[in-house]
């Protein structure tokens, strides 16, 4: 399985993007999203990016206000999805120019397109940049 | 910053970011969804546009944590949209929405098909994402072999494949059944040619699936992993794109070495060759840099290098340049690299021979433990508590103590768990043991569960050279001004039991004893009660000769105590305050506990327990699992009705093999049973009668129907081997000539059926006698007491107790007093032992006279199947593995049952509780199903997994 979900929050604990690769109830979600942040967002910067939580873990990084979250399986290679998630900043970089929580929050769909084309099922599905936005930028066309 | 077009949209986010608090929130969102309805119910105004933006209203307000499931129906429909923006949306918000069980869902399997095989890309793209991310078992019935077709098509972009790999991948995972993966293998190797590395990428998980799976079914694709390993460790035509940070694609690398850690080895000299040159240059040449993503990324590729080598365990040299790495790393400062270090090291620990070099960096790895990140400290705990043995537990567990006072409180009921564990497993000396777990008591008594005092407790009762010296040791601790509760009870009992072994030291005379217990009696909860009162019972008895002040002392409690509301406390109070008043018995009664049987400790048995769950297993595991494949599986079925059962068939004595389950023959023969063959079967049954239990312990149902309406064939009924005709049907009515006049008070087979279930209680009664029966179960050894109680005013005579074992079980019944004097009750013991797995039931033949009645009754006695249970968790990892491997009977039944009603989850749930089997919550992905385990004990077979998985299927009658 791999990677088990994707969160975006920001410092106040406002999620901002959610997505899931194994389903939960609201109720679950909910009380999981709850957790985590109140386990993250409390760490000193100086502690290592990786908390284990239940039966799995969540490496994380903070970007400015924002912090992305993913769940991963316990023998997930903890600094190969440290770097995903720099490359996840790094494509919305590309394509917003200078991301902020704003730009996730207002264009919520891009986003999760972008997470679309590179997460599925919790595998990785593309990790070059370019092959990431052409479809998103099909879409800004299309619409 | 508005969106496209979607103002509205743009709107309703700012005005929930102005939202003061969650309130604000709350009723901006409930305006929000009245609107989204309201528009929604008048559809016909609406135009795909604004469904778009409706849909997204909905994402977004789901994200922030409220039901949407009114607007599910919208989200699919927008599927079937001809444009490409609705289209869009509908996929994407369906598959964050809804999953493979919603119904709605099937309303867009044909559209998704047709996205599927038709020919525009993007559509494509779309629908393969959606059923990678949700698709269930219909998705894989109607779309597998188009989703195969796409991802080997050579006239397919990369775009398009790479996505249904990862759609092929996750239909196989949830469906292994349907999507028929035969002859892969010449595919898959096909696959791993493949230049693109976005479709490379997905492959290699598709892959690892595979290969986890049955790894033997891909050794030809070893090389190929092997080379695309090379490919990229040298930088050999991978395109800029892929390449991060300078290094190519550090995830397909990862990837790629974890396929290569499901091989067992590597036999090829050339491949094998190839890829230690590889991983040598990733071991040796990554260094350190400035730049945190390089290093970072460089650093992800050495770890999973680090596992590989440690998997493959062969090379001397590399492993101790291994060794040598995480040696450094567990020392440097950065903490991601010291966390991964000392993670990496608990693994090394499970290869062969590298104890002693880890073992040298102790010191190190105690530093970690007083880490301000917790997470540092968990793994720095995990690795002492792996690498402890005889030599160093000393050490260890001493420092884990010390940690104790200090650490925080997520932590503290681990770290106990886990110093409690240590010090048992690898106590150098006993009296070392005891100052440990004291210690451990005394600090951490909040988190000290109550299997650590039992276990001080069984351990001191085993080792008699223990038991003055853990006295004294308790004695002291009692003395201390606060005394944890746990420390209470603990030293307590050990004082009642054998603090008479130290009565010459100073101080410790049964009333010095006992005052120093009592002392903490104002302070201690009611949990605590009755072990003080068994301590004083003890007490009392062990004083000799007896003292009257201490007597009355103790006397005047238990009178207290007698009229207590808690009715464990009443009864322990009366039962002593009686008892301590019978002199010599007291002395028989209340003598030393026996030693308990050996057995797995229950902590380290909880300890496995708490050992975490992943989905995909690491190869050493799996390997592990692939070695011990000989597990008893058993499919419960309980099959029942309200009638009571039919005769018992004969091909029911057949079954031999160990099984709570009935067989089909319960079922009336119009209840259609069909057994499914190769797939799992589906159970349904209907709520539980009474004769639940008849049903399951089916085969000598002899007190089941009148006598008179047992066919003749009942006697075929060969369970009892070689005791001819015990089984007769008319064997429960009293035999002889006056029998009638005796009948039976109560319902014996109800009797039976409760004793089954529990352990103590009647087993049969009428106006003369009444037989008890309480029984001790452990393992395969079972002591089962008959208490036969005369209930008149004269003698009962010509007792007669006989008991009809069948072959699998042995049984020694004591002798049998001829006389029972009027008013008395005879104690008979009874040791059984279970030699091999039956579902035969043993039988007491019982006779006696009164007056000139003869009375004869043939009782079964609740020696049945599922007293040789115990339950045991099972984690998903050990089920699953162990259940597909066992294919069909003999080892593995299954039955479906086909009713109108399944019973409650609940009420199945308790039930299966009720036979020791242990349901394993949250295992199985449907939450309808119950998944339990147990081990089953006998003497040939030991202690034996037995695993039930109980699965509910609703079908829906077309009629309806």
């Amino acid at each position: 399985m791999g990677i088990r979900f994707v969160l975006m929050v920001n410092k106040q604990g406002q999620t901002r993007l959610a997505q899931y690769y194994e389903w939960l109830t609201l109720e679950e979600r909910r009380a999981l999203e709850g957790e985590i942040v109140r386990k993250c967002l409390a760490r000193a910067e100086q502690q290592c990016s990786f908390v284990e939580h239940r039966n799995y873990k969540i490496v994380y990084r903070r970007y400015a206000s924002l912090f992305f979250l993913v769940g991963v399986d316990n023998d997930e290679n903890e600094l190969a999805i440290l770097e995903f998630i720099h490359l996840l900043v790094e494509t919305m970089d590309r394509h917003f120019g200078n991301v902020c929580e704003l730009d996730i929050m207002f264009h919520l769909e891009k986003a999760h397109f972008m997470l679309e084309e590179m997460v599925m099922n919790g595998c990785i599905v593309e990790t070059s940049k370019s092959s990431i936005l052409t479809p998103v930028q099909l879409m800004d066309k299309t619409s | 910053m508005a969106m496209h077009g979607m103002r509205g949209l743009s709107v309703f986010i700012s005005d929930i970011r102005n939202c003061q608090n969650k309130e604000q929130e709350r009723l901006r969102v409930d305006k929000e969804l009245g609107n989204v309805r309201t528009r929604f119910k008048n559809e016909k105004g609406l135009t795909p546009y604004e469904k778009k933006k409706y849909v997204w209203k909905m994402l977004y307000i789901y994200m922030l944590g409220y039901d949407v499931d009114f607007g599910h129906m919208e989200a699919v429909s927008l599927i079937s949209a001809p444009k490409y923006p609705e289209k869009q949306v509908g996929y994407i918000v369906t598959s964050s929405l809804l999953n493979e069980n919603h119904d709605f869902l099937r309303l867009a399997i044909n559209t998704v098909r047709n996205d599927i095989i038709g020919r525009n890309e993007t559509f494509q793209c779309l629908a393969l994402t959606m059923v990678g991310n949700i698709g269930g078992r219909e998705f894989a019935e109607s779309l597998a072999p188009d989703v195969q077709k796409l991802l080997l098509s050579s006239s397919c972009r990369p775009l398009v494949r790479k996505k249904a790999a990862l759609c092929l991948l996750r239909l196989y995972r949830k469906n292994p059944d349907v999507v028929n993966v035969d002859g892969w293998t010449d595919r898959m190797a096909q696959l791993l040619d493949e230049r693109d590395l976005g479709v490379l990428t997905s492959s290699m998980s598709l892959f690892v699936a595979l290969v986890s799976n049955n790894h033997e079914a891909y050794w030809t694709c070893l090389p190929k992993c092997v080379k695309i390993l090379e490919r990229l460790a040298r930088n050999l035509d991978v395109p800029q794109e892929y390449t991060y940070y300078g290094i190519p694609s550090p995830w397909l690398q990862v990837k790629t070495m974890r396929a290569l850690q499901y091989f067992p080895t590597i036999e090829d000299p050339n491949t094998r060759r190839i890829l230690f040159e590889v991983l040598q240059r990733i071991l040796m040449g990554t260094d350190v840099v400035k730049n945190v993503n390089k290093n970072n990324a460089s650093h992800a590729v050495l770890f999973e290098a680090l596992a590989l080598v440690m998997h493959l365990d062969a090379e001397k040299e590399m492993m101790s340049q291994c060794v040598a790495l995480l040696g450094k790393f567990i020392a440097v400062r950065e903490p991601n690299i010291r966390y991964l270090g000392l993670e990496n090291m608990t693994r090394m620990l499970l290869v062969t021979d590298m104890q002693d070099i880890i073992k040298r960096h102790q010191a190190q790895i105690i530093t970690s433990l007083k880490d301000p990140d917790i997470s540092i400290r968990r793994r720095a705990l995990d690795l002492l508590y792996g690498m402890c043995d005889v030599s160093n537990a000393k050490d260890i567990v001493e420092e884990l103590l010390q940690y104790l006072s200090t650490a925080d409180f997520a932590m503290r009921e681990e770290l106990s768990l886990k110093a409690a564990i240590l010090a048992e497993k690898f106590a150098p000396d006993l009296s070392w043991y005891v100052d440990a777990i004291l210690q451990l008591i005394d600090k951490a008594g909040d988190f000290i569960s109550d299997d650590i005092w039992f276990r001080v407790v069984q351990f001191v009762t085993n080792n008699e050279d223990l038991q003055s010296y853990a006295a004294a040791k308790a004695r002291e601790f009692l003395d201390k001004p606060a005394v944890h509760e746990t420390m209470v009870k603990v030293s307590a009992y050990i004082l009642g039991e054998f603090s008479h072994l130290l009565a010459k030291s100073p101080g410790c005379s049964p009333k010095e004893i006992f005052n120093i217990i009592h002392e903490k009696h104002p302070t201690v909860p009611t949990s605590t009660i009755p072990v003080l009162l068994s301590a004083y019972a003890k007490i009392l008895m062990h004083t000799q000769p007896p003292d009257p002040e201490l007597q009355n002392q103790i006397w005047a409690i238990f009178n207290k105590y007698e009229s207590c509301i808690d009715v464990e406390i009443q009864q322990r109070a009366a039962e002593y305050f009686a008892l301590s008043r019978k002199g010599a018995a007291l002395m028989d009664i209340l003598a030393e506990m026996p030693k308990f049987p050996e057995r797995q400790s229950a902590l380290i048995k909880k300890a496995e327990e708490a050992e975490v769950d992943t989905a995909e297993q690491s190869a050493i595991k799996l390997r592990a699992q692939q070695q011990m494949s000989n597990a008893l599986v058993v499919i419960d079925q309980l099959a029942t009705n309200g009638a009571p059962p039919p005769p018992q068939v004969n091909q029911l004595s057949l079954v031999k093999m160990p099984s709570m389950s009935s067989t089909a023959d319960h079922n009336p023969a119009d209840q259609a049973l069909s057994v499914a063959n190769g797939t799992l079967s589906t159970v349904d049954p209907q709520p539980p009668s009474a004769d639940l239990l008849g049903d399951l312990l089916g085969p000598l149902a002899i007190e089941g129907p009148p006598a008179a309406a047992v066919p003749s064939e009942h006697n075929v009924v060969s369970g009892l081997e070689g005791i001819p005709n015990v089984v007769d049907g008319a064997a429960i009515v009293p035999v002889g000539e006056e029998t009638n006049s005796v009948q039976p008070i109560g319902n014996i087979a109800e009797r039976f059926h409760a004793l089954c279930l529990k352990d103590s209680g009647v087993l049969y009664e009428d106006p003369y006698i009444q037989i008890g029966i309480k029984a001790e179960w452990r393992a395969h050894h079972g002591r089962l007491v008959l208490f036969l109680g005369n209930k008149n005013t004269s003698p009962l005579v010509s007792v007669q107790a006989l008991i009809l074992p069948p072959a699998h079980l042995k049984i020694e019944l004591s002798l049998v007093p001829e006389t029972i004097p009027p008013r008395a009750q005879v104690q008979c013991p009874l040791e059984i032992v279970n030699l091999r797995p039956s579902r035969d039931v043993a039988v007491l033949d019982f006779s006696y006279k009164f007056g000139t009645n003869t009375v004869n009754v043939k009782l079964r006695l609740p020696a049945v199947i599922n007293k040789f249970l115990q339950p045991i968790p099972v984690s998903a990892e050990e089920f699953f593995p162990q259940w597909r491997s066992l294919s069909g009977p003999p080892l593995k039944l299954q039955e479906v049952v086909r009713s109108v009603r399944p019973m409650p989850l609940l009420e199945m749930a308790n039930l299966l509780n009720s036979y020791c089997l242990m349901i394993c919550s949250g295992l199985d992905p449907n939450p309808n199903n119950l998944v339990a385990g147990t081990t089953f004990y006998s003497e040939s077979t030991r202690a034996m997994l037995c695993l039930v998985r109980n699965i509910i299927v609703s079908v829906f009658d077309p009629g309806n």
